[in-house]
């Protein structure tokens, strides 16, 4: 057993875990964090990518351990309360999820990838950028819109600041 | 209608919690005291059991206990059911080996389970689960449908020898063979339907509680339908009476037909939480999906088609095997008989036909259900054949087409099914369009001039949803009746619930069925709320599953709100002292014709409950229930084109354009409708190039994981170009069709069609892989 403590969602939070504790395993059964999925067993699907340091990782990649000293954010700590951040408000008006088991890690995969990208991102590009993200429910067609759509927003939001 | 009535592309109510990470799936929910199940599964695909101990795991740490098959036979929990009674030629009853939720003599799949350990942790669990010494005596194995029909074949039941289900037929077989010998021209087929795995992204999921003042269970679990499951697991599996057994499919990750079966581990997690009197969570992981999912297709046909000499169709001849895996799961003996065979006319004047099919057990997984269940596979034989038949006759595949479309309506085909409505040649037509069709001899020769490849390729689907009458489908041998329910409660300041059978995992019912209510009331879909999953709540439904829920679940609403429409008038017309022939219902308001004289909804529902001036003899309360049972399938049907480039040098397929034109009646909700059909199209389009279960010789699935296992991602499909034609369905009160499966039933031939389109060859196999298209190109 270990104790890691780092930062998720801007809260300091301690655990004590199992030294082969997963970081989703931690997020989700540890701080009741269950927005963060396990879809696969091989690091494929990416229903479990969240942010660490900045930076998208696939939680299951990961080991509680290796997050120590971490800020991590989820999918629940990206709204400011009640305003939604521009990505999540993109899927849902372009309607982007269906079952949305998927869609937390494609939501926070989408950020990281227009942070990565700015302003220059193509259909081409997006689409690329979501290798490590499975949606058995769309076709993608509405995830790629909605990916699209946010870059904009972001971009406005981003310059309004 | 109205902003968000029907029509109205509004934006999804369950959305918000999706996309904040507060959705509440099986696997999100914790009980107090909550012990951990993890199966030990077989890794053999045939084996005897002889013996297994127990003793190490039991010492170690956490383990609560270690149950085995051969306990849940002594419990008496009943073995695993289907529930379509079929029957083979000769008139007898399909042949089913038992089984059991853990195997306790013989396994017959890998991934099989035969034991489990219950744990205080999930990881505790898993180690225990890898101490459990099995001992197995391997059998030789039948991993495919040609290994196991082979002449000494090892047998995997002794209930059906030759490992054969059934030997099934439909249709005028000396009607067939006449059309036959008449024939100017017959073009023949053989054809592969590749076997897939659904993987829903949630993995399956169960947590089974056990009340032992009450003698009560509750399970959660991640259901399509789960008052199908309560009535299961109570009336077969002898878990408890229905009034004992609670059962809630809260927020549930897709299903695509793979959730609607009542499997192996929620039993065993109801009966070892009994047993050990905790609560039971067992969460699968993707490898146990990929080994215990029920998988779909794989069939293996040859297909003979008749033409006169002006190229009109004559008869279709088909011979089908199909792969069932070790076990008869829940509807899979219907997937290749009522649910193929009844749709092989396609859109076509076919005056005979006649279909046989072979059921076979194999030493797989069990086959049933997978998004569209038959219909693709039938669609995927016509739509091969109608290509093939023009490339050989020398016709444009568009106008054979065209000579042989079903143009009057209703019409009678030779294999049960009665088309209700249609206008096959407007989706035509809007999707040759919509590809420039005229224009595509030109771009063909600009990228042979550049190097590549240019193919199109056509499929004209038909399918049969809004599943089912249910004296139709009890005549073919169905255990069920397949109507819905809804129960439509208007609380007493106006707001009100709608109570439905139907289940959602994705398909947006909390929305769509909102502004069915709103557009009938004139009021917001705020105002409304749908209830579902959860059978404490809802009366007895069937739950989602063959493009149901909408064509059947939401004319079940329908009923339930003219029965409340029709009492609130009268409450309404007693208050405004009117005749009730008089009142109209207007922007939520009961109006009473040409007066100013008005109620709004929440004053009539205050009186409906205060009951302090009704009509005499009227009862209190404002709530109804219906239950729809639909007069005929529905229909829906249309055209999908797809334009690809291939690469030569390496077989790669891209995808140039995919146009698809659906007629599915009326839409509530086109944006939503746009949706089923994007996901649709990609399965189908995964089917095509991507997906295949693959079993090697020994009957170990090598495909058991996303590594191995080519999901479609977003780069290996495009974005779609939709068409809607419409007519309207005459035969539920909404004029809707169903339109969850036919992206999936459709894409497959024409993504096959257009590569074998592009290479010149008819030879061609799912999935095209560039390997597969290259060796078809350079032989």
């Amino acid at each position: 057993m270990s104790t890691v403590k780092l930062t998720v969602n801007g809260r300091a939070v301690s655990a004590d875990v199992e030294d082969r504790t997963l970081l989703v395993h931690l997020l989700r059964d540890h701080l009741n964090l269950t927005g963060t999925h396990v879809g696969c067993d091989t690091s494929q699907c990416g229903a479990c990518v969240v942010h660490v340091d900045g930076r998208a990782v696939k939680s299951c990649t990961m080991l509680a351990g290796q997050a120590d000293g971490a800020t991590v954010v989820t999918v629940e700590g990206i709204a400011r309360g009640e305003e939604l951040h521009p990505m999540q408000a993109a899927f849902r008006d372009n309607h982007g999820l269906q079952c949305g088991f998927c869609t937390p890690g494609m939501i926070m995969s989408a950020i990281d990838i227009v942070q990565r990208h700015g302003g220059k991102l193509d259909e081409a590009t997006v689409r690329q950028e979501l290798e490590g993200n499975i949606c058995r429910c769309t076709g993608y067609h509405n995830i790629v819109k909605a990916v699209l759509d946010a870059a904009g927003r972001m971009k406005v939001a981003q310059a309004a600041e | 209608m109205g902003v968000e009535g029907i029509g109205a592309n509004v934006k999804r109510k369950e959305d918000k919690r999706f996309i904040t990470g507060k959705g509440r799936y099986v696997d999100d929910i914790k009980l107090q005291g909550m012990t951990f199940a993890q199966f030990v599964r077989s890794p053999h695909a045939h084996a005897r059991v002889k013996g297994i101990d127990s003793s190490a795991a039991l010492k170690m740490p956490g383990v609560v206990a270690v149950l085995t098959g051969q306990q849940i036979v002594d419990d008496q929990v009943g073995n695993l059911i289907c529930g379509w009674a079929i029957h083979s030629k000769d008139g007898t009853p399909m042949k089913m080996g038992a089984w059991p939720a853990m195997a306790p003599e013989t396994v017959r799949f890998v991934g099989q389970a035969v034991a489990v350990v219950i744990a205080e942790t999930r990881n505790q669990a898993r180690d225990a689960a890898e101490a459990v010494a099995v001992d197995y005596e391997e059998l030789p194995a039948a991993p495919n449908i040609r290994a196991a029909i082979a002449s000494g074949a090892p047998q995997l039941h002794p209930e059906a020898p030759g490992n054969i289900v059934y030997d099934w037929e439909l249709g005028d077989k000396a009607a067939t063979d006449d059309a036959f010998a008449k024939a100017a021209n017959v073009v023949s087929l053989e054809l592969t339907n590749n076997r897939l795995v659904p993987n829903a992204m949630e993995p399956r999921a169960a947590i089974a509680s056990y009340d032992d003042a009450e003698d009560h269970f509750t399970l959660y679990t991640t259901s399509q339908n789960p008052h199908v499951a309560r009535l299961v697991l109570s009336a077969f599996y002898n878990i408890a009476p229905e009034n004992k057994l609670r059962v809630i499919a809260p927020d549930v990750g897709g299903g695509f037909g793979s959730k609607i079966f009542i499997y192996p581990e929620e039993m065993v997690a109801l009966w070892a939480s009994r047993k050990v009197n905790r609560p039971v969570k067992w969460t699968g992981d993707r490898t146990e999906a990929f080994l215990t999912d029920a998988h779909g297709r794989d069939h293996l046909t040859k297909a003979e088609m008749a033409f006169d000499k002006d190229n009109r169709i004559l008869g279709l001849r088909v011979s089908t095997h199909a792969n069932f895996g070790a076990y008869m799961s829940l509807f899979s003996s219907s997937v290749p008989t009522y649910l193929y065979a009844t749709l092989l006319s396609g859109q076509y004047n076919i005056p005979a036909i006649y279909a046989e099919v072979m059921g076979v057990y194999t030493n797989t997984t069990p086959v049933d259900a997978y998004r569209g269940a038959g219909r693709p596979e039938a669609s995927y034989v016509v739509e091969r054949m109608m290509e093939t038949a023009a490339r050989q006759l020398n016709v444009d595949p568009a106008e054979l087409r065209k000579t042989n479309f079903i143009t009057q309506f209703p019409h009678q085909t030779p294999v049960i099914m009665a088309y209700d409505t249609g206008d096959f040649h407007a989706s035509l037509d809007a999707a040759l369009k919509s590809i420039d069709y005229a224009g595509f001899p030109a771009r063909q020769a600009k990228a042979k001039s550049e190097g590549k490849l240019r193919g199109i390729g056509f499929s004209c689907y038909i399918e049969a949803c809004g599943i089912a009458p249910s004296k139709a489908v009890g005549s073919l041998g169905a255990g069920v009746g397949l109507w819905e329910s809804a129960e439509v409660r208007v609380n007493p300041v106006g707001t009100i619930e709608i109570l439905t059978g139907s289940h959602s995992h994705g398909q947006g019912h909390e929305t769509t069925f909102s502004q069915l209510v709103a557009d009938r009331l004139g009021i917001s879909i705020d105002q409304v709320s749908i209830i579902h999953g959860d059978t404490d709540k809802v009366q007895f439904g069937m739950g989602t599953y063959g493009s149901r829920s909408l064509a059947v679940g939401g004319s079940a609403i329908v009923k339930a709100m003219e029965k409340v429409e029709a009492k609130a008038k009268k409450i309404a017309a007693h208050a405004l002292e009117a005749s009730e022939n008089d009142i109209v219902i207007e922007n939520g308001e009961f109006k009473v014709t040409g007066t100013d004289k008005s109620l709004a909804l929440p004053m009539v529902a205050l009186a409906a409950y205060t009951a302090h001036n009704l009509p005499d003899g009227m009862e209190p309360g404002l709530k109804e229930s219906a239950f729809y049972d639909p007069s005929n399938f529905t229909f829906p049907a249309g055209t999908y084109i797809c334009e690809v480039e291939v690469d030569p040098g390496t077989g790669k397929t891209s995808f140039v354009n995919f146009v698809a034109a659906d007629d599915f009646g009326r839409l509530i909700n086109p944006m939503i409708v746009e949706g089923q059909v994007h996901g649709g199209l990609t399965q189908g389009i995964g089917q095509a190039l991507l997906e295949g279960a693959v079993y090697d010789d020994s009957g170990q699935l090598v495909t058991a994981s996303f590594m191995d296992y080519a999901m479609p991602r977003a780069d290996d499909v495009p974005s779609y170009q939709l068409q809607h034609t419409t007519t309207l369905c005459p035969g539920n009160p909404l004029g809707v069709k169903g339109c969850g499966e036919a992206g999936a039933i459709g894409a497959s031939a024409a993504v096959i069609n257009a590569i074998t389109n592009a290479i010149g060859t008819n030879k061609l196999e799912m999935p095209a892989t560039p390997d597969r298209v290259w060796h078809a190109i350079h032989g």
